[in-house]
């Protein structure tokens, strides 16, 4: 367990919670202001990941393929919520569950009859595709740094949004008592379609930043939509604060969890023990984390005010 | 229409029939589908019918929970693995009999139930259903990382429940008959169980559960002994199910298939029993017939949930009430 993993494992942590950050923030908006349980978050993850795919091999230039990826998954899940989602608000959650349900299963087939079923790849930019030396003897991949760098810029656009504008306000206010808000005379429902044009963005965006060092393929928005959803539970639903500190726990305590499992296991069982109950319990670890919370806090860690 | 309508008339007979009519219907049609399928491929009718009926048991549990009781637990899965995995590993060890397995699978359920809902009935909404996802999903990595019981790949179950020493259940259609029965009775005894005084005061919390407190009942307490006896049931069709395709694994608790409980629960139509069995049947039968169409099946798949959820309110058994309330004008 030396310094130099330590380090670098602590950065990569950082970097899945950024991820998870980018991922859960469209999903808490969505749950709190609107009530609304959205299962295909994670499909539009994976969609906005394809699209950059698509957009890359038609224009062969990063930057474009970005811009496009993300006006495409804005417009996409834009055409959902007209489809779908809009039709579903005030239902009971599960017809919510049953038809996001549906939308995944759909997504994930359909990306297959689209793309093929073999993972693809995103190149990264040229600029950005070295290593850099952290401290002597630590070498770290730029990418990595961009992805933590660019997540923890939208946190900051975020909470500005949320916290100093208009909009922002009506969004708080809508995730505190949205009948409240309608009833004050705001348009709720378009409030409703920017928050949810909003969080599909930043699901899409989580996706293309990512595409360059996971492999792209069916199903890879599943795992993250049930991380995104643990992370947005022990923040607390609705609360962006939460989901925040949240995300950057679960993002460290997974990586981490995953590196050094076995290694501390080891100091009190034999090796080969060790090495069979390590990985199951580092994939455990997060699970464990939220069931404590839960037990401790029954409303999350930053219950959003009014909700609790 | 005539006997719901006699049924009011107040003719004991006939209302005993009309509200049993479907349940009726669809078990005797379970009876005697090996009949028929005798003629075609048998084997493949039967295992498929098994397949439906024991995941009917599963999702009948998990109404008690979801319809009955407003708690949606999308965990369920855990419980049909405990259940499978306890064949799986007696049986590893040489304990093939049912008089013991059967046993250890409920107890284990059951005890999984209790450890695990004291924690998950803390919380409510949103919450209950995520934590039940958290805590099955440690089931699912425990049973990833069990090595000598295949670990990822599963488990093979190379020998059949014994039946107290006598092997009858390597039999296909003796299976299928002892899956019926294990249906009906878990069907009987769901019926039972929620028109009794302790499943009024469980769905009267389902309304408002302030209430029930107020009036002296200890809410938690009944939901607890209620997800134990949910759990015990879908464990129970986890050591059918082991037994029907004869192999577990871990895939057997992912939270897909959880989802997949759902999904048949909400189709069918919550907190009607009936429902239950239906969603489960037309499930698992509209993937084998749409599989059977094209390999890209699911494209059609989830479109035709998405249309349930926001077409059809209260699942087929509600579209099927609704339907019956026109005819009658």
């Amino acid at each position: 367990m030396s310094l130099t993993l330590l380090i670098v494992q602590t950065l990569n942590g950082l970097q899945l919670g950024v991820l998870l950050f980018l991922i859960a923030a469209g999903l808490t908006l969505v749950f709190g202001v609107m009530d609304f349980i959205n299962l295909a978050h994670g499909v539009q993850y994976m969609l906005g990941a394809y699209l950059a795919v698509m957009f890359y091999g038609l224009t062969g230039n990063f930057l474009f393929a970005l811009v496009l990826a993300l006006g495409a998954a804005l417009v996409f899940g834009l055409i959902l919520e007209f489809a779908v989602f809009r039709h579903l608000y005030d239902r009971d959650h599960l017809d919510q569950v049953i038809a996001t349900f549906g939308i995944i299963i759909f997504l994930n087939q359909g990306v297959k009859l689209l793309w093929g079923a073999s993972p693809l790849s995103l190149p990264m930019p040229e600029i950005f595709s070295g290593s850099v030396v952290l401290m002597p003897g630590i070498l770290y991949p730029v990418w990595r740094l961009v992805i933590i760098g660019s997540g923890l810029a939208v946190a900051l656009i975020l909470y500005l949004l949320v916290g100093h504008t208009r909009v922002g306000m009506l969004v708080r206010a809508g995730a505190t008592n949205a009948p409240m808000v309608s009833a004050l005379g705001v348009n709720i429902r378009r409030l409703f379609m920017i928050v949810f044009g909003f969080g599909t963005m930043l699901a899409g965006f989580a996706g293309i930043m990512i595409a360059p060092i996971l492999s792209v393929e069916p199903g890879m928005g599943d795992t993250i939509l049930i991380l995104a959803f643990v992370v947005i539970v022990i923040g607390g639903i609705g609360s962006i604060r939460g989901a925040f500190l949240a995300a950057l726990i679960i993002g460290l305590v997974d990586t981490l969890g995953r590196s050094f499992a076995v290694d501390i296991l080891r100091l009190f069982m034999a090796p080969s023990p060790a090495r069979t109950v390590g990985p199951a319990i580092a994939s455990m670890l997060i699970y464990l984390l939220m069931a404590v919370v839960l037990y401790l806090r029954p409303a999350g860690l930053f219950p959003a005010k009014g909700r609790a | 229409m005539a006997q719901l309508a006699l049924s009011r008339g107040g003719a004991p007979r006939r209302s005993l029939l009309a509200g049993n009519a479907l349940p009726i219907l669809v078990f005797a049609a379970f009876a005697l589908l090996p009949l028929f399928a005798a003629f075609k491929a048998e084997a493949y009718v039967l295992g498929l019918v098994t397949r439906v009926m024991i995941f009917a048991i599963a999702a009948l549990s998990l109404d008690l929970l979801v319809g009955y009781g407003a708690l949606i637990s999308f965990g369920h899965a855990a419980f049909i693995g405990l259940g499978a995995y306890a064949v799986g590993i007696l049986g590893a060890h040489g304990l093939h009999d049912a008089l013991i397995t059967l046993p250890v699978a409920l107890a284990v359920s059951a005890l999984f139930a209790w450890v695990t809902g004291i924690v998950c009935l803390r919380t409510k909404g949103a919450y209950f259903i995520m934590i039940t996802l958290a805590f099955s999903q440690m089931a699912f990595f425990i049973a990833t990382s069990l090595a000598p019981y295949g670990g990822d790949d599963g488990l093979t179950i190379r020998v059949r429940s014994t039946l107290a020493g006598s092997p009858i259940l390597a039999n296909d259609r003796a299976l299928y008959y002892v899956c019926l029965a294990c249906l009906i009775g878990a069907y009987l005894l769901c019926r039972a169980l929620i028109a009794s005084r302790f499943g009024r005061v469980y769905r009267g919390a389902r309304e408002n559960a302030a209430r029930m407190g107020t009036i002296g009942f200890e809410v938690y307490r009944f939901q607890l002994v209620m997800y134990v006896i949910a759990g015990m049931l879908a464990g129970l069709a986890g050591f059918l199910l082991g037994n029907a395709t004869d192999f577990v694994s871990p895939a057997f608790m992912s939270w897909q298939r959880s989802g997949d409980l759902l999904i048949m629960v909400i189709l069918g139509g919550m907190g009607t029993l009936n429902g239950a069995i239906v969603g489960a049947a037309a499930f698992l039968l509209t993937e084998e017939w749409l599989s059977g169409l094209t390999e890209h099946w699911k494209v059609i798949f989830g479109p035709l949930l998405v249309l349930v959820a926001v077409f059809a309110r209260g699942g087929l058994i509600g579209v099927g009430t609704r339907l019956r309330g026109m005819l009658r004008g």
